[in-house]
């Protein structure tokens, strides 16, 4: 049968900002395609970050707003109150869902929100110019840890899939990896996942998405993709940290 | 409807439910902690949205993503936390979203005290936030007043697309007073179609954002909002003028300052005193320039003097109204300190007749 390869309809035509070899784009592209899959375009809002995904908002073609630095998951919350039959997601970077808003995220996965969240790690803040971030790895170089992440000074890489799926109101949590075709097709499914999770109301989701940034981490696109495969995937495991499934939906 | 005795925190937020507040996120903190508590109790029976946020920052971003929709919501809190607010508030402003916010003022800077204030007037009245904006700030001085302004807040703010701020202090949070509700008569429905609720009935896509990375984008986007800054300027000044006629001082002064310095000029008119002429503004941004300009230009006016539970803030915008027409003093007290009915009486004396009564 012979497959058809056309944009989605959750994507405006907007040609994407980001840096050859970076992920954003890959993974704007399933989000779209699971939010076509399921049907749910014309009531669906997103929530943009600061980051680099700031202009999230020019890319899905659906009603999106953009919100301050790590406060999505709180906008998300407001939006999702008084409109619980529109379907609410956030797109949010590392700096913003896992450093600044750490508490948003924290309260909203507690609560239950039902609304879906898609969390790039990459490890660097992208946007500003490659900072440390809390997800960098140990001994990583960055702008702002010149000669490598010590964690003396700075601390460990902070899990965040692993830290909300110790809330209780989380539904599904996992993390995934866009190294590589099959792992793409993975995270796909994922996304859509919790899209449908927030559908049938069993509350808080989120996808965390190894991701690459080759512009500051000093890499081409392949290498950037190889070293999330070989140093990223082994300081994160990939799999599902929580997923309350049918069980107390 | 009879009028019923109510405290101040649990009035405004039973006059921003009849106003049709759909919402209300808030965070703890002295000396409005009524308010959440009110709403806890009502909004559930309602079928309404009450949530108790994580902090003021997250709250005032759940105003933002509930406005976003289209729905009156509501925040409320004291001067320390409408501090953390202020990204938000900034925010909710460039990308023009109506919501109605509330400041029980207490004592600053810093953690500051929990006794009434009015320190918050030049946050309140400047923006507060980053950037070139206002609010519309109401500054009620009776129970009554603060009811009636709530529920026009909500119109206001969706009428011109943007967060209106009643700014109260903690006297008018936790006094009671018989108010009467029930009588709200809402202004033309305000258009509403620029929110963002997906597609259904074929809308067109909404995005409610603040990015504006081109600087002549940004620059219009900032004219824009100052057009209606104007418009805001010309029809929405709210001012009680008390005795002003012939006075031989004016006073400026407003929410529970004001009453005080109200009883003060009764007691003087009563007892024969010199002539006293109180301008109590009810918005004080837009603030009533006008009203200042012609109370002071009288020409039996010798002086004017603003009074204010703070180290004088107020007095700098009767500074400019004034323009130099007639000297402006200040006096106040601070850190939750009340001026007195005594203390403001011996200012006015001094400044009409050598402290002479």
């Amino acid at each position: 049968m012979a497959k058809e390869c056309r944009r989605p309809k959750a994507l405006t035509d907007t040609p994407f900002h980001y840096c050859p070899g970076c992920t954003h784009g890959i993974v704007h592209r399933l989000v779209a395609e699971a939010i076509d899959h399921l049907g749910i375009r014309e009531k669906t809002v997103g929530i943009a970050p600061v980051g680099c995904a700031v202009f999230a908002y020019n890319y899905f073609n659906t009603d999106m707003l953009e919100a301050a630095h790590g406060r999505a998951p709180a906008v998300a919350t407001g939006m999702k109150r008084v409109r619980p039959d529109n379907i609410v997601f956030t797109y949010q970077g590392d700096g913003d869902l896992s450093s600044i808003g750490c508490a948003e995220i924290t309260h909203a996965a507690n609560r239950g929100e039902n609304i879906t969240v898609i969390f790039i790690n990459n490890a660097v803040y992208g946007m500003t110019g490659g900072q440390m971030a809390p997800t960098t790895l140990l001994g990583q170089v960055t702008t702002t840890s010149p000669y490598g992440r010590d964690p003396k000074d700075s601390g460990y890489p902070l899990h965040m899939a692993e830290l909300l799926a110790t809330t209780r109101g989380a539904a599904y949590i996992e993390r995934v990896s866009a190294h590589d075709v099959p792992h793409i097709r993975k995270a796909g499914q994922a996304i859509e996942k919790a899209f449908r999770y927030q559908m049938e109301g069993k509350g808080f989701s989120m996808i965390e998405v190894l991701s690459t940034c080759p512009t500051n981490w000093g890499m081409t696109p392949v290498q950037a993709m190889q070293w999330v495969k070989d140093e990223m995937v082994a300081q994160y495991p990939l799999g599902v940290y929580k997923d309350l499934g049918e069980k107390e939906a | 409807m009879a009028k019923i005795l109510m405290k101040g925190a649990e009035a405004i937020a039973e006059a921003a439910i009849e106003a049709g507040c759909q919402a209300y996120f808030g965070y703890p903190i002295t000396p409005q902690n009524e308010v959440p508590e009110y709403f806890a109790k009502r909004m559930p029976k309602l079928g309404r949205t009450f949530l108790q946020a994580e902090s003021e920052l997250a709250s005032i971003n759940m105003v933002y993503g509930a406005a976003s929709a289209g729905v009156r919501v509501m925040t409320s809190s004291s001067s320390p936390g409408i501090a953390l607010m202020q990204e938000g508030i900034s925010y909710l402003a460039a990308s023009r979203l109506p919501c109605v916010i509330a400041n029980f003022m207490r004592g600053g800077p810093g953690l500051g005290g929990i006794q009434p204030s009015q320190a918050d007037y030049f946050q309140a009245t400047r923006g507060g936030g980053n950037g070139d904006y206002y609010l519309v700030v109401y500054a009620p001085a009776t129970l009554q007043e603060m009811c009636d302004l709530t529920k026009e807040a909500f119109d206001v703010a969706e009428q011109y697309r943007l967060p209106v701020m009643i700014l109260a202090d903690g006297t008018l949070g936790q006094m009671m007073e018989p108010v009467e509700l029930g009588n709200y008569v809402p202004r033309t429905k305000a258009d509403m179609t620029w929110a963002a609720t997906g597609f259904q009935g074929g809308k067109p896509r909404s995005i409610i954002n603040s990015l504006y990375i081109q600087p002549e984008e940004l620059e219009e986007r900032c004219l824009a909002m100052f057009d209606t800054y104007r418009e805001i300027q010309a029809h929405e000044i709210r001012v009680e003028e008390f005795h002003v006629e012939g006075a031989q001082l004016i006073v400026g002064a407003y929410g529970t300052m004001a009453r005080i310095v109200k009883s003060v000029i009764m007691q003087l008119d009563q007892a024969g005193g010199p002539k006293v002429g109180l301008v109590r503004p009810i918005t004080l941004w837009p603030f009533p320039q006008e009203a200042f300009a012609k109370a002071a230009a009288q020409e039996s006016v010798q002086a004017v003097l603003s009074v204010e539970m703070s180290m004088g803030q107020m007095v700098e915008d009767i500074r400019l109204a004034v323009n130099g027409r007639k000297p402006v003093s200040f006096f106040g007290r601070t850190g939750g300190m009340i001026p007195t009915a005594k203390e403001v009486r011996e200012q006015i004396l001094a400044l009409c007749n050598g402290g002479k009564e």
